[in-house]
């Protein structure tokens, strides 16, 4: 090979190095970046190429010169995630990747509230989980302080406080011997959610009935029928009468109408007439026509 | 005689034939559809009168059974209509006469008394209805007195009813995640019982709605074989009294054909609840109730509706218990007419002979449906 060949070769591999080299490009990335701010993407190299930035239900793409920095405003990726950005030029391809974090401040309190009807008195009965989400409903994943707050009927408060892992927190409450509703509230900073929780009465207590002629008929009748804290059984329960007699046996199942349960069955002296509400056995009756 | 004409006249032969032989000896096919007694109805004998009876009412000829009666100036055929399937919706509204029986209970020369049994077809099962009928010789024949059973009816009038109703609203489509739902009202079982049969495994039991609102309940079981696999999975379909008030309780029967109770590992009980929109009202009075031995063990009563609304169809079951309280057998049955206001009708409740002697109490509930309720 003559000097003239060996220069003309070098030339050549000279110029092809140059036009590789101008046509790639790399990227410069922030490793997180709040869901919602501004940030930026610092790109080096010469010539053209395409930036895509490809995340959790957001895709971008953005024509770009390469050594420039490409700026991105507030809200323009909101989604938290994982992202790939994605520098493609007509012969070569970069990339590399960031987070996208939930904002810190919270906005959103999704509050979750069971059972919204339990009995009156049961221990650790009622449980409040609460979500805490950014304005983009990011779920906010650092550790924050939530606030429960459970008023009963009667006016009694109980408080917890629970912190957030993994941005969830919960908390269990005891319900109150008093019927009623209960206001059960969450609070992070200034946001609240509130939650209604009905107490209903338990099983009924000490069910005692009457009995009482009416022509050729016996009229039973309950007294007020209550729970063993004292609450009226809500109207529309049933109550069971069953009388037996010679060998054969009556029976009606009758709701509660105002507190109380009345029926007329019929009459025969020497019946035995008994009285019960689910699993629970009332008085019995030995009826003798008084 | 040309050949077409010859082929014309052996066809017409041939087809009158056939017309004689279908009419004398008809298939069975076609007797369900044309009658089982052909052309000639004979009465010379108190059973044939009453199967002549009998046959009117499964082909529904009402006109030619009412023309026939000793006593039909007692009742219009009208009314006679409606001794059969009553005037008020209920099962037997839509019921055909499915097949009869009939026995003979007494006979001298000129009188008679016959059981006709009526097997009813509705869309619940076979409902029988048992009637004895009085026949007088009249010549070479004999006339059935049909004993007819007046319809009860019910005076016009208002009755007030405040008994409780609920309704239910749901999360509506447009609510945030996380908003509070109604919560499924809590039931429990309160007493299983696995019991092996002739015909395979049975399951029974109890289930009470321990809630202060209105519940939808089913029951589902699921055996389990000792090497952990699933066997069968079976629900108590109409086995159960579905809508159950507060503090209700119904028994449950759950059935698995060709399974050995050996064979069985675990059993999976799976109650199901939810809520449902409905009326306290209508109340159903169970009276003289009675535990009958064998032979044809049953228990018998009679169901008093209580309430101003018609019941068009009453459901009853029965849950049996031995002397220490265990539960023996759960048994139902259909009232196939229609329950009026303070008009009692009667019901019977089969019970396996097998089990009739260990059985010492029972308790009995009745599930009901009015057209036009939630009930």
């Amino acid at each position: 090979m003559n000097l003239r060949t060996a220069f003309l070769i070098g030339g050549l591999i000279s110029a092809a190095t140059q036009v590789v080299f101008a046509q790639s490009g790399s990227l410069t990335l922030p490793k997180t970046v709040e869901a919602g701010s501004a940030f930026s993407i610092s790109t080096s190299g010469n010539g053209k190429s395409t930036l895509y930035i490809v995340g959790p239900s957001q895709v971008l793409k953005r024509d770009v010169q390469l050594g420039e920095t490409v700026t991105f405003p507030n809200g323009t990726l909101y989604n938290s995630g994982h992202y790939l950005a994605i520098l493609s030029g007509p012969s070569s391809a970069e990339n590399d990747s960031f987070d996208v974090v939930s904002a810190g401040k919270p906005a959103n309190l999704n509050f979750f509230a069971k059972p919204s009807r339990l009995q009156v008195g049961l221990r650790g009965g009622i449980t409040g989980a609460a979500y805490v989400f950014d304005a983009y409903r990011n779920l906010i994943t650092a550790p924050t302080a939530v606030s429960f707050e459970l008023s009963g009927p009667s006016g009694t408060v109980q408080r917890r406080t629970a912190t957030t892992k993994e941005g969830a927190a919960w908390t269990q409450m005891d319900s109150t011997p008093q019927q009623g509703t209960d206001k059960f509230v969450a609070r992070v900073e200034d946001l609240t959610s509130t939650r209604i929780i009905g107490q209903v009465p338990g099983d009924p207590c000490a069910l005692k009935m009457s009995a009482s002629p009416s022509g050729k008929r016996v009229k039973l009748s309950t007294e007020p029928v209550r729970d063993c804290s004292g609450n009226a059984v809500p109207d529309g329960t049933i109550v069971t009468f069953t009388e037996a007699y010679s060998g054969e046996q009556s029976t009606v199942d009758v709701p509660l109408k105002r507190g109380v349960a009345e029926v007329e069955m019929p009459a025969h002296n020497g019946a035995m007439i008994t009285v019960a509400s689910g699993v629970v056995l009332g008085n019995q009756i030995r009826w003798t026509g008084k | 005689m040309s050949k077409g004409g010859l082929l014309a006249v052996s066809l017409g032969v041939v087809t009158i034939a056939l017309v004689a032989i279908g009419t004398i000896w008809p298939v069975p096919a076609a007797q369900f559809y044309a009658g089982k007694q052909g052309f000639i109805r004979s009465s010379s004998t108190p059973e044939e009168a009453v199967r002549n009876v009998g046959e009117d009412i499964r082909e529904r000829h009402l006109a030619a059974a009412y023309s026939g009666f000793a006593n039909k100036a007692q009742f219009t055929e009208q009314q006679f209509e409606h001794d059969l399937w009553g005037s008020y919706l209920g099962l037997r509204t839509y019921s055909v006469l499915d097949h009869f029986d009939v026995r003979p209970i007494r006979a001298s020369n000129n009188e008679a008394e016959m059981q006709l049994k009526l097997y009813w077809s509705t869309v619940v099962g076979i409902s029988t209805d048992s009637r004895n009928l009085h026949l007088l010789r009249n010549g070479d024949r004999w006339d059935v007195e049909w004993p007819f059973v007046k319809e009860a009816t019910v005076a016009p009038q208002v009755i007030p009813v405040n008994y409780l109703r609920w309704d239910v609203i749901y999360p509506g489509g447009g609510d945030d995640w996380g908003v509070q739902d109604v919560e499924a009202p809590h039931v429990k079982i309160v007493d299983m019982h696995p019991i092996e049969r002739a015909d395979g495994v049975v399951i029974m039991g109890e289930l009470l709605n321990e809630d202060v609102v209105p519940a939808y309940v089913s029951v589902s079981a699921t055996l389990e074989s000792k090497n952990q696999g699933t066997i069968a999975t079976e629900g108590a379909f109409d086995r159960i009294s579905h809508l159950l008030l507060p503090k209700q309780v119904t028994p449950f029967f759950i059935n698995f054909p060709k399974v050995a109770l050996s064979d069985v590992g675990k059993i999976h009980m799976t109650p199901f609840s939810t809520l449902v929109a409905a009326s306290a009202d209508p109340v159903i009075e169970i009276q003289d109730e009675k535990l009958n031995p064998a032979p044809d063990a049953s228990v018998t009563g009679e169901l008093v509706n209580q309430s101003g609304q018609i019941v068009n169809v009453a459901h009853v079951l029965a849950t049996f218990y031995d002397k220490t309280g265990q539960l023996v057998w759960v048994s139902d049955a259909y009232v196939d007419h229609a329950l009026l206001p303070q008009t009692p009708a009667a019901f019977l409740v089969h019970i396996p002979e097998d089990l009739a002697r260990k059985i010492s109490t029972e308790r009995t509930v009745v599930a009901t449906f009015s057209v036009g309720s939630a009930r």
